[in-house]
């Protein structure tokens, strides 16, 4: 082999020296090895999002004729609790009279419920601070009460006091006829 | 110190082995002949007691996972089955719930003592970083099995907490959603804590052999915090330090077992006996004692986002800790004024405790607020008390200790670890030099 003198036989495809064509070779086998695991790893994350009958259990009819003025029904949905409130006229009436800019979460009351339908506030019934469930009747806006941080709402659900950043959440939801709602 | 192995295979078996898979040389070099400082006193005996408080955990928690059943109907009856039905259940259960405190216990007076010598420091910061790291693992895993007995508070601390991730900007509620699979915290939940809560330990056992590793490297420090200089500074490890490891850990055990079977229910909350409702929050939200430091430091903030970075910040401080401290004196025992420092630090981490368990509002001295009305709340108030000790917390990492350790003026440490005790001939009774007793 001594004899094989370097340049007597030039033949560039024999020798590794040619970068481009190397390169190639580890740039693609990295791509596609990257392209894999990514491909891989998707399903395992994704499979901890909501499953299809999780979603497919998403909404839920409710009768409104159950609740009578003054009272709130709570009922379960998508694993949390829902506020059906039936709002007297002195609860609306100070929901409306509140300066909407004073608000740390500027909604008016209007916008919290249906047209025409100012006594029924539907609500998702957890703290916008941590999830904790407020209570009605507590605080001194005449709305709910968290008991695990000392938020406050007001009578149309809107954060007055306490560490939560949002008013109480408003679901989508449809009035199927005067006394039935489609909520989800 | 990881020196020259000594080990001798005595049989023939021995011998065959050794030369496929030397694990009895590396057993006999890490638990027999591992050379140890001669003066460890005996809050070094807490890492092995965290070593057995792990084994513990992962026996009882293996057994309990053959009865215990991970759905939302059926969790709490199984885990009262459990307590009622099984075989010796209730002595089970009551080990591996009591266990978690005990773990906790032992790990935070194991820290302690690493912040007290400056264990922290060259070389070691790859071990204190992998001690950061099993802590972290010890806290997720906590978190995922105080949720599976599915009590009350069970549900409602796994809505708080899974909510905090909410409080990222964007990505937030997608995580959020991700991590309950649903709309809530509800059996998707559940099943995935579960899942998480069997894996975990075995993390854990994963980063603590490492952790060991990174020790046997450059070997044990002590509490003179001078580095060994000659093989007269150290006793091997058996039987030294195996015996006064196992007179720790049995000590420790007693006080175990005070727990497990006259108090089994001491450090949990009663909230837990009654069966999840997520249409009822208990009135009042508490995590596990071993959590409320950190707990207090969250509600110590009014805005949701700085309080979730505050109390995470407060973690993850402790990662950065070998890179924040200036001194170039490890133990405090030479450090008078920074034990000082550390010593209110450690008052005030039991203080920040004390603030999580009460409502944020109520007056700590009295029963009526005093009317020391600052900005937005009274100052004799737990949230206000929550403040201060939050204050000092990350002051004492962020600025006590880097800046004490370029102002402060040292007590001369001593030039080897022997050398404290041989200068003193009179109090140093004959043959003492070679004796393993070792004081503090």
């Amino acid at each position: 082999m001594a004899d094989t003198v370097v340049g007597a036989n030039p033949d560039p495809h024999a020798s590794g020296e040619d970068p481009n064509r190397r390169d190639f070779i580890h740039i693609a086998a990295g791509v596609a090895a990257v392209g894999l695991v990514g491909g891989l790893a998707w399903p395992l994350i994704d499979q901890m999002n909501p499953a299809g009958d999780t979603l497919a259990l998403a909404s839920i009819e409710f009768d409104l004729g159950k609740v009578a003025p003054g009272q709130q029904v709570v009922v379960k949905w998508r694993g949390k609790p829902l506020f059906v409130r039936n709002r007297t006229p002195k609860e609306i009436e100070e929901a409306i009279n509140v300066k909407v800019a004073d608000l740390r979460d500027p909604q008016t009351d209007e916008e919290r419920h249906k047209p025409g339908k100012a006594n029924w506030l539907i609500l998702v019934g957890t703290c916008t601070h941590l999830g904790c469930v407020p209570t009605f009747g507590g605080g001194e806006y005449g709305g709910w009460f968290c008991p695990c941080h000392g938020s406050v709402y007001d009578t149309s659900g809107r954060i007055r006091k306490g560490p939560a950043p949002k008013n109480l959440v408003v679901p989508d939801y449809a009035f199927l006829s005067d006394t039935k709602v489609k909520i989800g | 110190m990881s020196g020259h192995s000594t080990y001798e295979p005595k049989t023939g078996f021995e011998r065959w082995l050794d030369m496929r898979l030397p694990i009895l040389r590396m057993a006999h070099d890490t638990i027999i002949t591992f050379p140890t400082p001669k003066n460890l006193n005996y809050w070094w005996t807490f890492g092995g007691i965290l070593a057995l408080c792990l084994g513990i955990q992962i026996v009882t928690g293996i057994v309990l996972a053959m009865h215990y059943v991970p759905h939302v109907d059926m969790a709490f009856n199984s885990v009262q089955r459990i307590m009622r039905d099984v075989n010796y259940g209730w002595l089970i259960r009551n080990i591996h719930a009591t266990g978690a405190s005990m773990f906790f216990l032992a790990v935070y007076i194991h820290m302690f003592r690493g912040l007290y010598y400056g264990s922290y420091k060259a070389p070691r910061e790859v071990l204190w970083l992998l001690g950061c790291v099993i802590y972290l693992l010890m806290i997720m895993t906590a978190f995922f099995g105080y949720v599976l007995p599915w009590g009350q508070m069970s549900f409602h601390g796994a809505v708080v907490i899974t909510n905090l991730i909410g409080a990222l900007p964007v990505v937030g509620p997608a995580i959020t959603t991700w991590l309950w699979g649903g709309f809530a915290v509800d059996d998707p939940t559940l099943n995935r804590f579960f899942s998480l809560h069997y894996l975990l330990p075995f993390m854990i056992a994963g980063v603590v052999g490492l952790h060991i590793w990174a020790l046997h490297v450059p070997g044990n420090g002590n509490p003179t915090g001078v580095n060994v200089k000659s093989a007269e500074d150290t006793v091997p490890f058996h039987p030294y330090y195996t015996v006064k490891d196992g007179f720790a850990i049995s000590v420790f055990l007693l006080m175990f077992g005070v727990f497990v079977f006259y108090m089994p229910d001491a450090l949990g909350d009663a909230a837990n006996y009654i069966p999840a409702n997520p249409l009822v929050t208990p009135p009042h939200i508490v995590p596990e004692w071993y959590l409320l430091p950190f707990y207090a430091i969250l509600r110590a903030v009014p805005d949701k986002l700085m309080g979730v970075i505050l109390m995470f910040g407060a973690i993850a401080t402790l990662f950065v800790l070998p890179w924040l401290d200036t001194s170039k004196v490890r133990s405090m025992r030479y450090r008078p004024t920074a034990r000082l420092y550390f010593l209110i630090f450690v008052f005030v981490c039991i203080v920040l405790g004390f603030c999580g368990a009460h409502p944020p509002d109520e007056p700590v001295i009295g029963h009526s607020p005093s009317g020391m009305i600052l900005l937005d709340a009274d100052l004799n108030s737990w949230v206000w008390l929550s403040r201060f000790g939050a204050l000092y917390y990350f002051a004492y990492f962020w600025v006590i200790t880097p800046v004490l350790g370029l102002t402060e003026t040292p007590l001369p440490a001593p030039e080897s670890i022997s050398s404290p005790v041989l200068s003193h001939p009179a109090t140093t009774p004959t043959g003492a030099v070679a004796s393993p007793e070792k004081r503090g």
